[in-house]
């Protein structure tokens, strides 16, 4: 923690685990939404020109990116490109010193996370995607939280997507596997019924059955209306499935095309798909 | 029957006056656990805020007496003890609003919060006394007993007597009721699952929807309401003081570590293991000893390990034993 300038956030080399407990978000959580103002027209979500980072530097430069209703946009590129940093722009978990997110019509730029999910935002995060202790029911019922009607059905659609989870919903989700619990993470955004789902690499760390299988799911997701922006490192599997590709370099969009336009362009095999 | 006025020797000085003075310490314990599984820190101010809380209790209790309110046999802090619930819930509300949230928003390291909560506890310490004094006071009113030595006798028939001191019947009654709504809290309603949520991950739990900033609320609540239950019962079963409730701050953190913090259930272990050695070890066995053993071997000492002196000494000596063998305590807390 003691990485930043922030004098508070110096333990002072502190381990005492029976005192203090690590582990704490990096989220502001005391702050406030702004207001939200029209903006008709455009594609479903519209983030545009986002630049900022996470302090005095800028990770992002002019970043844009766009996905229409029921499509899926996928976002490749090299370690440390900036992808994840770009998908917490969009999410509100930056604060960016230039460009906005459009939902649906709206400005949202001024919008907590929070409040981000309640516009039908869903995220799952690259890493510490599940709540560990919990059952994966619980899991699940976390991802609901918002939903004040019966999402009984909904479960019933996860579990019908991820029938493994079914047999393992009274497990601790930290004692799954990890491509278990990539389909947990996956399976309790979708607990919201978002109509636009965020997936920071949902296939890290999963076997190349499974990952198959994974993507199949989340076509089948996308089926349904819902729009999906992905972040994949599998970028040739990946971009098979893309109604859109983004070609993320230092911060800034490199190529943006179709998905089969990528695949088909040499340049971009060459440099990004190995040949 | 030597077997039997034993047995009823050991109740009624070891088994009974532990398992009441455990349920305290596990009820203190439990809030220590959850404001350190849930907030990050260990609250040193928890001693303070139930002294506080019992300083509210007596205060309403005398209200409620003046008033010519009383509640039988039971005694009227019973009565009392949602309104000192109540105005903890407030203060300790309002401690977190002007301090603990400007270290929250500042993403401010746990060790801090755990020095801004020593902080917080001397402010506490001087308010309570500043409220209700530093002097000694009993406030239990009611029937004193269930049963008292001399009725067991005559019932009985025994030579030993077997005294249950109605507040002792309360605190374990209490206790087993508070226990059991606060696990079908934490694990049965969506409040107490969001609050575990927020427990395992921050930013996920944020993610979904879950208000953070309700779930800090909701704890500080939980967490006042467990400690003015446990400083009331402590405080009817003794009898209050503010300088024992800062005391108390050593057995009670001892109780939640031995358990493995951030585990409520490790936090019940604990209060009874650290309350049966304390009791036990400062306990003078002869009594027992000369029943139980035939008349050659009766002990001429004592039979005291340890003079009541002493007693928060046993608790750190279970401390780091426990720590020796097992690092993360009895129940290793899950989010620890
Ligand atoms: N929390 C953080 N604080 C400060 N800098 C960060 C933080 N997270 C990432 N960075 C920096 O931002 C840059 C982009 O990181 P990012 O995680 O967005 O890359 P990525 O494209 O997702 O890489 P990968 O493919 O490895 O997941 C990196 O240089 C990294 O050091
Ligand atoms: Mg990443």
């Amino acid at each position: 923690m003691s990485r930043s300038s922030n004098p508070y956030q110096d333990d002072r080399g502190n381990k005492d685990r029976s005192i203090t407990k690590e582990g704490g978000g990096e989220i502001d959580a005391t702050r406030q939404s702004g207001p939200t103002s029209a903006a008709s027209g455009g594609p479903f979500l519209a983030a545009e020109n986002m630049t900022g980072g996470y302090g005095a530097a800028d990770i992002l430069h002019d970043c844009t990116l766009t996905v229409e209703k029921g499509e899926i946009a996928v976002i490749v590129g090299p370690n440390g490109a900036g992808k994840s940093t770009a998908m917490k722009a969009v999410f509100g978990m930056l604060n960016l010193r230039g460009g906005h997110v459009k939902l649906d019509g709206e400005d949202i730029s001024a919008l907590t996370p929070q409040d981000r999910v309640g516009k039908g935002m869903g995220f799952v995060p690259q890493v510490n995607n599940v709540f560990p202790s919990m059952s994966v029911e619980e899991n699940l019922e976390m991802g609901a939280f918002i939903r004040r009607d019966d999402f009984g059905k909904t479960m019933e659609q996860v579990y019908d997507l991820f029938p493994i989870l079914k047999e393992k919903r009274r497990q601790p989700a930290g004692e799954l596997s990890g491509g278990q619990r990539q389909q947990v993470a996956v399976g309790r955004a979708l607990m919201t019924q978002p109509k636009l789902l965020m997936l920071d690499e949902p296939t890290a760390g999963v076997s190349p059955i499974v990952m198959d299988e994974l993507f199949d799911r989340i076509i089948e997701v996308a089926r349904t209306g819902i729009s999906i922006l992905m972040v994949e490192q599998n970028a040739r599997q990946a971009l098979e499935i893309a109604d859109k590709g983004y070609v993320l370099v230092q911060g800034a969009n490199k190529y943006t095309d179709t998905g089969e336009a990528l695949l088909a362009d040499p340049e971009v095999r060459r440099t990004f798909l190995g040949g | 029957m030597d077997l039997l006025n034993a047995l009823v020797t050991l109740l009624n000085f070891v088994v009974i006056p532990a398992a009441s003075y455990g349920a305290q310490l596990a009820l203190g314990a439990l809030g220590v656990t959850l404001i350190y599984g849930i907030l990050r820190f260990s609250n040193f101010a928890h001693g303070d805020t139930m002294a506080f809380g019992t300083a509210m209790v007596i205060l309403f209790t005398w209200w409620l007496q003046g008033m010519g309110v009383h509640l039988g046999p039971l005694p009227t802090a019973l009565l009392a003890l949602p309104f000192g619930i109540a105005v903890t819930a407030a203060l300790v509300l309002f401690t977190d609003r002007a301090v603990y949230r400007f270290y929250r928003r500042q993403k401010a390291a746990p060790v801090i919060l755990v020095i801004v909560s020593m902080g917080v506890m001397f402010i506490m310490n001087g308010v309570t006394r500043f409220i209700i004094g530093v002097e000694e006071i009993r406030f239990e009113d009611g029937e004193r007993f269930v049963i008292t030595a001399g009725e067991f006798k005559k019932m009985t028939g025994l030579a030993e007597g077997l005294a249950f001191r109605s507040t002792q019947a309360i605190t374990i009654v209490t206790a087993i009721i508070v226990v059991a709504a606060l696990f079908w809290f934490l694990n049965r309603t969506r409040t107490g699952k969001s609050m575990r949520a927020f427990s395992d991950n921050e930013d996920l739990a944020l993610l979904s929807g879950i208000n953070p900033e309700r779930v800090v609320a909701v704890t500080w609540i939980i967490a006042a309401g467990l400690a003015t239950i446990a400083g009331t019962l402590y405080g009817l079963d003794k009898a209050f003081k503010a300088f024992n409730y800062f005391q108390l701050l050593l057995p009670i953190f001892a109780s939640a570590i031995v358990g493995g913090l951030g585990s409520p259930l490790g936090a019940i272990a604990g209060g009874f293991l650290v309350a049966f050695s304390e009791v036990g070890f400062t306990y003078a066995w002869k009594k027992v000893a000369t029943y139980v053993l035939p008349d050659s071997l009766a002990p001429d000492s004592l039979l005291q390990l340890m003079s009541t002196d002493y007693k928060f000494a046993v608790s750190f000596a279970i401390l780091i034993i426990v720590l020796l063998f097992k690092p993360t305590g009895l129940f290793q807390g899950k989010s620890v």
